[in-house]
Order: structure tokens, then sequence, then C-alpha cells
């Protein structure tokens, strides 16, 4: 009988740790479904960060490095300055990238580093146990914000594809989410475009997925998808910040 | 001829696939846990199954391989 | 062989250009940064990279990259700059991936200054980030000694999976001296069977990762590391000794401050003191059998620093306390003069 859905070859064939329902799984899978479309597991580094996906390296098929918290793109630029014709890719959260990793992004950005970032955005330290993130919305409970996040006191969230759309040498931004089956393909269609990108050395494609976190939520899985579409996907706009392929990206 | 199947030991029993079965055909069985000690999701009635594998694309443990 | 005119940092960038060295990631800073000005000219041209990155530690993780898919790769930079880089080089001993970081140090803590200081050794050869490893230190005296330990450092650390540093300071980054390239070829290690390049589908896939959550499997791979440290400290220990045959007065000190005791204890043999040198080479590991040897003889050693005496630990461990060791040192940038280590020398000398 002919295969309709199964996993793919690149995704090693063992159990994950996430929590149930977590996000990571399905955003792992879409990463690998297209390195194996485009055939490039062979010529693929990627580069994992600290956070939940740290263990990443165990599930991803191609050569794996695991980057300090938050360097994962200075890492990527150094195994692409040394390996230009190889496919390099981080994957990172948002602590990871948008915290302790700020310059780093930042910089990739501004050097138009032909990398692919892959960045998880839900709203909370998970691996830690649920601190507040730079991406925490106004309002949310976390560990360290048991009242609230409070502006005031905490300030405001960091919104990264419209900050990184800024740069000159950005070549993709882009904001999805993994809730729906919809958004799914759309996720995906999003992370081939950054890799077909990198292939035609345009410069630096992040691809923001809006994600979950059951357990740090407090959520069962299936209420942890509302509240990605309730509170998130608001705060969050999904959409193309920018494409430096279409008219609309070049403004 | 479709074959939905449920890899027991990979399912965490978190429910996503249930959620969006448009058929509501597949569900978290309360009688057997795997050996991480989960209820994991079985699809009931195979008959009734479209193939259209929209459970498996919800999926975050690639548990569950549709053919058809 | 051909001899030139050059200033120590920039023939420590030729030297690692010539050693194979295909990447620099630097960041600017005095007093280093001639280094990174030579590699920006030089590097394109013998078809390697040079980067400046936006940060001291942006700069090491990206050599933690390059490195990890079996490039030579390297860094420099001088003191705060290099507390910046002990994460990136912890990271690099616990994923057993070896690379060169320069140090040209300058006066600490904090800021300090921009003159030269070897304020840096402890933090070179005890505390080069957080967790159980070493890396291995060479400490060059000259601008030639600084070519040829460019090349030994990224030898032997490629042949042991371990980063190498070079413990230089802002006097001899400076200076001007001739210098001659010998003609270098590279050790040719085989990194083929951990580096991180891809796999071609041609084998399994390589993990460059220093994350172990188990403890024993921790402790497993710590201990693998430290039999390794065991090996490199019966191997690779260098050392100078200078008149240390009949010698009563041993004076120790290392780099640029190696120097100054040269004269100091020429001039003390003039002045009938029987004085010697001992000059480590290596500092991580410390040349604990060659002291033992310098020091025979010896009634006394003094250690003479550009600090307020950290080298003084390991010259008391490696004699384990069995002389007096006295010190003198000036620190902040202030370099001693051969006349005041004499005096040492002689008010040691008076009491023997």
């Amino acid at each position: 009988m002919p295969v309709v859905f199964k996993r793919p070859d690149s995704l090693l064939d063992v159990p994950m740790h996430y929590c149930p329902g977590c996000s990571h799984g399905i955003v792992h899978r879409l990463v690998c479904e297209v390195i194996d479309e485009m055939g490039i597991e062979g010529d693929t580094i990627g580069v994992c960060p600290v956070g939940c996906a740290v263990m990443s390296y165990d599930y991803f098929g191609c050569d794996m490095i695991e980057a300090p918290h938050g360097r994962a793109p200075a890492v990527a630029t150094g195994v692409k300055r040394t390996n230009p014709d190889k496919f390099v890719f981080t994957y990172q959260g948002d602590g990871d990238l948008a915290a302790i990793g700020t310059a780093e992004t930042v910089h990739v950005g501004a050097r138009g580093e032909n990398i692919v970032i892959i960045f998880i955005n839900n709203t909370i330290y998970g691996m830690t146990g649920g601190q507040m993130a730079p991406t925490t919305i106004p309002g949310q409970v976390t560990q360290t914000t048991p009242f609230g996040r409070d502006p005031e006191l905490a300030g405001y969230p960091v919104r990264v594809c419209e900050l990184i759309s800024t740069l000159t040498g950005t070549a993709l931004a882009q904001r999805v989410a993994v809730d729906t089956v919809k958004h799914i393909k759309e996720a995906k269609e999003a992370i081939r475009k950054a890799f077909e990108n990198q292939k035609e050395k345009r410069g630096l494609s992040i691809v923001e997925v809006l994600s979950t976190c059951p357990t740090n939520w407090g959520l069962s899985p299936v209420d942890a998808i509302k509240r990605l579409q309730k509170e998130m996907i608001p705060y969050y706009p999904l959409g193309v910040y920018k494409d430096v392929t279409t008219k609309e990206g070049e403004k | 001829m479709v074959k939905t199947t449920v890899e027991s030991e990979r399912c965490k029993g978190c429910g996503l696939c249930t959620a969006v079965c448009p058929k509501k055909i597949i569900e978290i069985q309360k009688e057997n846990r795997n050996k991480k000690g989960y209820f994991y999701a079985v699809c009931t009635q195979p008959l009734s199954c479209i193939g259209c594998a929209i459970c498996a694309v919800m999926c975050p443990d690639c548990a569950i391989t549709v053919e058809k | 062989m051909e001899r030139s005119l050059m200033k120590g940092n920039e023939a420590l960038a030729e030297a690692a250009i010539r050693a194979g060295c295909k990447c620099f990631f630097g960041y600017p800073i005095t007093p280093q940064t001639e280094l990174s000005a030579y590699m920006a000219k030089r590097m394109h041209k013998a078809g390697g990279v040079f980067l400046q990155a936006e940060s001291e530690i942006a700069a090491i993780n990206m050599v933690l990259g390059a490195a990890s898919t079996g490039v030579r790769a390297m860094t420099s930079s001088s003191s705060p700059g290099v507390s910046l880089k002990s994460e990136g080089i912890s990271y690099l001993a616990g994923s057993d991936v070896p690379a060169l970081i320069i140090n040209v140090q300058r006066g600490g803590p904090g800021l300090g200054g921009i003159q030269p200081s070897q304020a840096d050794y402890w933090q070179a050869t005890r505390a080069m980030g957080h967790g159980d490893f070493h890396v291995l230190v060479f400490a060059p005296c000259s601008v030639q000694e600084m070519v040829d330990m460019v090349v030994k450092a990224f030898d032997t650390a490629d042949k042991y999976r371990i980063p190498a540093m070079i413990l230089a300071d802002g006097l001899l980054g400076q200076m001007m001296e001739p210098v001659s390239f010998p003609e270098i070829n590279p050790d040719s290690v085989d990194k083929s069977s951990w580096a991180a390049c891809g796999h071609g589908n041609k084998r399994e896939h390589h993990v460059i990762n220093s994350l172990y959550l188990q403890a024993n499997e921790l402790e497993d791979k710590v201990n693998e590391r430290f039999k390794r440290y065991e090996i490199i400290k019966e191997n690779e220990t260098d050392a100078e000794l200078y008149l240390t045959d009949d010698c009563d007065i041993l004076v120790c000190a290392y780099g640029a401050s190696a120097r100054i005791v040269k004269s100091a204890v020429n001039s003390a043999r003039e002045a009938g003191i029987k004085a010697g040198m001992f000059r480590p080479k290596t500092l991580w590991p410390f040349p604990v059998k060659e002291l033992n040897k310098a020091c025979k003889n010896a009634s006394e050693l003094l250690c003479v620093e550009m600090s307020k005496g950290q080298m003084i630990d390991d010259v008391k461990l490696a004699i384990n306390c069995s002389k007096p060791v006295s010190f003198f040192g000036r620190t902040g940038g202030v370099i001693p003069t051969p006349v005041e280590v004499l005096e040492q020398i002689k008010k040691i000398g008076g009491k023997i």
C-alpha cells in the first residue's frame, strides 16, 4: 500500500523527550521533511540551542553541533563561512534567540549570513520550568511573573520577525504557527523557502514558529492550541515580514 | 482501503489527533498504557478512516503512519 | 632563511596562516589589534576567512562552529576580551574541539589598563572557563618564539583534541624583532572520525556536544579527558634552563619577564653571584621535571612576574615547597627593570 504519511528519513527513529503535545516534534518533522525533499541531509549541519531543543542533536539525522546558550547564530556563522557549500541551520527557542542571544541574532541578519534560523516562540522558558521569556505576553503568568507580566516592571515582549525584517541582510522573515493543518502546511512552505534562499545565497532566512508549551502553560495540549490561537496570534500576527524574492519584500 | 497505524510506544496520549480527526474515529483509549505509562491513541473504526492523514500531521511524535 | 622585521602581533598572524589556519574571528582590543588588521589583509589571499565579529563572545563561538567542522580556526584578544571568551573556551574543551586562542595580556582587573601585564596566568592555567578542564598554554618570550609556538600550539591541539592558548603580553605583541618563518608543514591530523562537516550519506551523523545529563556519563567523559591530560603532562612540557647547572639562586620567569630576568642573571654572574634562570615555555602543562632539574643545586628560588604573583603557586607546587621561594613583581602594566631584579637577586645572595 502506498504510504500517505510517514516519518521523514532525516528525522531519526528514536522517541523524543518532549512533553505530550509540545510543538517541537511537529517543527522538527517539518524541517526534516524539507531536508528530505531537497535531498540535502548529507550536506546539512544543524546547530542546536540551549533550552528544550538542546537534545535535538539526537533527533536530526544530519551532523549537529550543540552551541552555548544564545550563540547558535555565531556557531552557524563559523560553520557556514568555512563550509559555504553546505546547508546550515539553527534551531532556537525564544529565550535563546531573543534574550541571551539577541546580539548574535541581530548580527547574522546585519551580515546577511547565508543561514536558516528556525525560531520557536512559545512565550516561555520551557527547560528551566516556565519562567518569563522575552516573548511572554503582558499579563501572562509564569514562574517569574507570578502576577502576570507587568510591562511597568518587566518591560514589553520582543517581536522578532518585525525586528529582523528591518535588517538589509535579511532575505526572509516570516511568522507561522503549528496550530492547524493549514498553518502547518504554511509553516513547511516557509521553511522550504528559507532553505531555498540559502541555496540561492540570498542571506538570512528566519522562520518564527508560534508554538505551544502545554506543560508550562498549565494547559492540556488541546487547550494550549486554543491559547495559541486566542492570545498569541493576535499579539504576534502571522505573515511575511520580509521576502526579497517578492516585489513587496523589496520595499 | 486505508490503514492508519498508531505506534503505541511513541504515542504520549496528547490527544491532538483526536481533536482534529474529521471522522472522530481516533481516541485515547483508557485501558492500556504503553511502557512510558501513557494511554495511547487508537483508530477505533479503521473501516471509516478516509486516509486524510490530518491526525498524522498534527502528531508531535511522528507516531502515526497512514497508508492508502 | 629569509629574515624580516615584524611586530609580535603580526608575526603571530602570519605564522597562523602558514600553519594552515583557515579562519580568524576577532574583535578589536588593545594591545592585540594589529593581529586582526593583519589577518584582514592577508587571510583572504591565503584562501581563508577573516571576519570581525560583533563581540568577543560571538568570535569564540564562530571559532567553535568552524573548528567543529574540522578546520584550523583561531581568535585573538586581550585580557578583558579573553574573559568574555571563557564561556566558549569551556564549550570547546567540553566538546573536545581543538582551536587556538591568543591572549596578548594587558593590566587588570576590570578594564584595567592597556600596558603589558602577566596577570592572567591564573585564568589561563586554572580558570579558563567553568568546569573540570585544561587548555594547553604556551608562553613565548620573543617574536621568533611566537611564530614557532603558534605552529606547535595548532599541532598539539589537533593531536589531543584540546584548545590551545598562546599567553603573550602587550610588550611582545607590540615589539618588533627580526623573525624567520621556517618551512611549515602543518601536521595533517585526520579529523574525519569526529568532525561535523556533513555526513554525505556515507556515515552516521556526528554530534559535537558537551551536554551529558547522566552524572556517571559526564564523569566518564571528564575522566577520559583527564587521562589524556596525563599523557600531555608526560610528553608536552617545555622549558628553557639558563645557567642552571651550578646556580645558587634560580630565578623563575616566563614570557617578557624572562627577557628582563636573563639580563639580571647575566649581571649577577658578573658580580660573582651564581644565578640561573628557569623559563617555562609551557605553562600548562607546567614543566615540573624541568624545574626540579634546574633547581637541584639552588638554595633559593625567586619568581619574577608582571603581576602580584601567580606563577609562583605552580613553582611552589612543582618543588613541593622544598625550598624557599620569594617573589618580585610589578603590576598594572609596569614592567620590572633588570636593575630591580638584580637587586632582588643580590638581596637573596647576601643571605646565602
